[in-house]
């Protein structure tokens, strides 16, 4: 059964008159795990901005559970929540404490009353080792604190896929494994996954599939042993060849 | 100038002196406060998807910062009248609503500052958690904005409050106006001014006090 979350449809994306994305179409299925590698200003992270329009394409389609969101602008806030996303650089609310930065968006957005809110806030704080920081600022965290700290905010909104933009490229490398186990767990709990990354074997232990996004397109797609091992596009030997 | 004379004059007028401070007092602070709000509201307009709207902003801000405030006072204040007869509108309103518009100008620039000053990436995290948009901007940004803003907008409030003083122009009750009658009924010009500088000295000097003190307790809560 392919049972369709997310579809993209020849979808395009200029900054002026730069050409980011030149036309990539493709279906990510519920429950599935997909890397996407490929070089630096490649279009990797604009293709994960896309597909929850924090980028407006400039052409193409973006559906989500079967509907057009490129075409719905108004309700795009709704189709938000069910799409968390964590980024690179964590962007944690730095005048709220940990509590609040999780609370803050099902409380105001799903009218969840404060006590659930703060319950089940505290319970993502314990899966990720973090239940001690509740009551202080960001500022008072390390970079892997921060950053498991955006996995579950974006967590508490129940989303139905996980957007991950190099989350762990910003970290020192002590606090990489922390992030990634995290992110790991998630995985085999089923959530549907899109990591852009660079950890390459993070990439081939996790996923079902890696895209490698070259020059704005998929330049080759398919489960992680035969990329790695046997990749057929000439960019992707060259890529892999300098990354691993 | 003559101290006795000052003194004298002091004791003889503090209360239309004090009068006037407490009509400085209550416009200045309603310009503040209706600027603010009306800044507030072109900061948004200037910051839509929709670019004639953006254009519109942008024009009303050029205008009012591009001339002087004693010409808005006056075309106000003979223009206003004319266009909404029905409202019947006294001179001290025409003048206010002068002043407030002229504020919103300054105030909107202040609050755009302080708003581009936080982190893009603030933004797209409250977007990418399905915020909607009046909430991103209430709960995560403005918050931070105001961090960014507070000192500009110390400026912004001690220059209105001697910007009040145009208002004299028009006899609207506040500080320079009362030195006006006092000046009229006494011929003592500079012993007036110097108690009215006095004063307005007064004002500001703790207010920006405050202010200060107001930034730095932000500072610690960071």
């Amino acid at each position: 059964m392919n049972d369709e979350i997310i579809r993209t449809e020849n979808l395009h994306k200029s900054f002026g008159k730069l050409e980011v994305l030149k036309g990539i179409s493709t279906t990510i299925c519920r429950g599935e795990v997909v890397s996407i590698i490929g070089p630096s200003g490649g279009g990797k992270s604009t293709f994960l901005r896309c597909l929850n329009l924090l980028e407006e394409p400039t052409g193409g389609k973006v559906f989500f559970e079967g509907q057009d969101i490129t075409a719905q602008k108004k309700s795009i806030a709704a189709f938000r929540q069910k799409i968390g996303m964590v980024f690179q650089n964590y962007n944690t609310f730095p005048h709220l404490t940990v509590l609040n930065n999780i609370t803050i968006a099902p409380r105001l957005e799903k009218k969840i009353s404060r006590g659930d809110a703060e319950k089940e806030a505290m319970e993502l704080l314990r899966q990720v080792g973090l239940e001690e920081k509740w009551n202080v600022y960001p500022r008072q965290l390390s970079g892997g604190q921060k950053q498991r700290l955006s996995i579950v905010r974006a967590l508490a909104m129940h989303p139905e896929v996980m957007l991950f933009d190099e989350p762990t490229s910003a970290l020192d490398p002590e606090m990489v494994k922390e992030v990634l186990n995290v992110i790991k767990e998630l995985a085999s709990r089923g959530m549907t996954t899109l990591i852009v990354t660079h950890e390459m074997g993070f990439a081939r232990e996790i996923s079902d599939r890696v895209l490698f996004i070259c020059d704005g397109i998929i330049k080759e797609e398919g489960n992680p042993e035969t990329i790695f091992a046997y990749p057929k596009d000439p960019a992707t030997m060259r890529f892999l060849s300098m990354v691993l | 100038m003559n101290w006795l004379k000052l003194l004298k004059l002091w004791q003889k007028y503090n209360g239309v002196f004090l009068n006037g401070l407490i009509g400085t007092l209550w416009i200045s602070a309603l310009v503040l406060a209706l600027g603010s709000l009306l800044g507030l509201l072109v900061t948004l307009v200037r910051m839509t998807r929709v670019k004639p709207v953006r254009r519109i902003g942008s024009i009303y801000i050029e205008i009012l910062r591009g001339t002087p405030v004693l010409l808005q006072l006056y075309f106000f204040w003979i223009g206003l009248p004319k266009l909404l007869p029905a409202l019947e509108l006294t001179d001290t309103q025409c003048v206010l609503t002068a002043l407030v518009i002229n504020a919103s100008a300054y105030i909107s620039e202040i609050f755009r500052a302080g708003i581009d000053a936080v982190d893009k990436g603030q933004f797209e995290a409250a977007r990418s958690l399905g915020m909607s948009e009046l909430h991103v901007m209430t709960r995560i940004i403005l918050p931070q904005a105001i961090k960014n803003i507070l000192p500009a907008m110390g400026n912004e409030f001690i220059s209105t409050i001697k910007g009040t003083s145009l208002a004299s122009v028009f006899f609207v009750g506040e500080l320079m106006t009362s030195q006006k009658t006092i000046q009229s009924a006494t011929f003592l010009a500079l012993e007036s001014l110097t108690i009215v500088g006095v004063i307005y000295f007064i004002l500001s000097f703790v207010l920006s006090k405050l202010l200060k003190l107001l930034e730095r307790r932000l500072k610690a809560s960071e």
